[in-house]
């Protein structure tokens, strides 16, 4: 229940809404919880983001689920 | 997992006796059991799951107050995982009625503005991760034919009677990282026994585990933090405002456990509008169980799964008995998906 993701941010629209990329998909979010800007790396849980990450512990804990991934794939 | 073998090694090293820690998250045990990480931890070392799945703690009443609801001919959205769970009379996927699943309560609000002629209801799940993403959506505005039924529970109360109980004889708390996201772990410095917030990679999970036997070993307590990159101690000051903004605390029974002292959120009067208890008139009723599942046990971590005569054999997850079998984040569904095999 408590799973999140992270993900960056590539757009911000009106209405505390936002588009943001995992990686290999882009969604829409909704920004309401977090003050971020284009760039900022977020933890989003159920549609959410919930906490800004900084950017280098974001992409390193991408690295980390695409390392999972490969290895469930093998 | 080089870095992973290095903390185990530690680990092995720092296990000199029978220690027992919880930890208050399905997160936590699907990670921990998809690793398979019980099985290269010391022998001392045990580690259970207690009231960590939000889907699973939530009474039989509260499912039969979104049951009336389904039966009333409203729309009613909620999380996949509540779909399946059993009330006294089907679940609400066997109730044959307008049931949606949805991603979050935003889209719940956008059933309500597509379909102003039906009354929306969300029902309303989840730990203090999930209680602000639907404080922001109150506080945004939604039409007026929406509702929630807040099933919201806060997890600080439930570890503080599970220490006054000593039931289950714990000597330290892993706690949940994406709770502590939002709450920091400040309140939590005030139980007197050893805590660590962990993250979900089986490499965080570890060292998590390392830095409780350590205080162990120390013969201290504190709150140690293993999951920076996402928990700061004051944790995400405006979701906390939010939801405080939104709610209050009241007491409320789980499943398992007794009424635990201001363990739930309602809706402030503000609010009430879109309450669905008040809204619709609907009472939640104490539901006495009478079967052989022993899932109040195995939330409040006395029991394991297996312990259970019914696991495997007439529980399973295409026929789950009690909600520990049916939530992605139940003890009884993750044993049975990643361990029951291994016998």
């Amino acid at each position: 229940m408590c799973i999140a993701i992270p993900a960056e941010v590539v757009e911000i629209r009106d209405g505390n809404t936002g588009i943001v990329d995992y990686g290999d998909l882009m969604q829409e979010v909704r920004l309401d919880l977090v003050d971020v800007e284009v760039g900022d790396f977020v933890l989003v849980h159920v549609g959410f983001a919930i906490q800004k990450l900084s950017r280098e512990e974001g992409l390193e804990t991408r690295e980390v689920f695409r390392q999972v991934y490969a290895a469930m794939e093998e | 997992m080089a870095v992973g073998q290095d903390i185990l090694n530690t680990l092995h090293a720092l296990v000199d006796r029978d220690l027992c820690l919880m930890h208050i998250c399905g997160t936590h045990e699907a990670s921990i059991a998809r690793a398979g990480i019980r099985s290269v931890l010391p022998p001392h070392l045990k580690i259970v799951m207690g009231p960590g799945c939000p889907v699973c703690i939530t009474p039989q009443g509260e499912i039969d107050a979104a049951l009336t609801l389904v039966e009333r001919g409203y729309i009613v959205a909620t999380y996949g995982d509540l779909l399946r769970v059993p009330g006294s009379r089907g679940s609400l996927e066997s109730s044959g009625g307008d049931v949606r699943v949805v991603q979050g309560v935003h889209k719940a609000v956008e059933i309500a503005r597509r379909n102003p002629e039906a009354d929306v209801v969300f029902v309303s799940v989840g730990f203090e991760t999930t209680a602000p993403t639907v404080a922001a959506t109150m506080l945004s505005g939604p039409p007026d034919n929406f509702s929630i039924l807040s099933c919201h529970r806060l997890v600080p109360p439930a570890m503080q009677w599970l220490l006054e109980q000593g039931e289950a004889q714990l000597h330290g708390f892993v706690l949940p990282g994406h709770v502590c996201t939002v709450t920091g772990y400040e309140e939590y410095e005030r139980f007197p026994v050893p805590q660590v917030v962990a993250g979900f990679e089986p490499e965080d999970i570890l060292l998590g585990l390392m830095m409780i036997v350590r205080q162990i070993r120390e013969g201290v307590h504190r709150v140690d933090n293993a999951y920076p990159r996402a928990v700061r101690r004051e944790g995400n000051v405006k979701a906390k405002r939010l939801i405080y903004e939104v709610f209050e605390p009241f007491d409320v029974e789980w499943r398992g456990f007794p009424v635990i002292a201001k363990s739930g959120l309602r809706l402030r009067q503000e609010f009430e509008q879109y309450d669905a208890q008040k809204k619709y008139d609907i009472a939640i009723r104490h539901v006495d169980k009478h079967s052989a599942c022993i899932c109040d046990r195995v939330l409040r971590g006395v029991a394991q799964p297996q312990d259970c005569r019914l696991f495997g054999k007439i529980c399973t997850p295409r026929t789950p008995v009690g909600p520990c079998m049916v939530s992605h984040e139940g003890a009884c569904k993750i044993r049975h998906l990643y361990e029951a095999r291994r016998k």
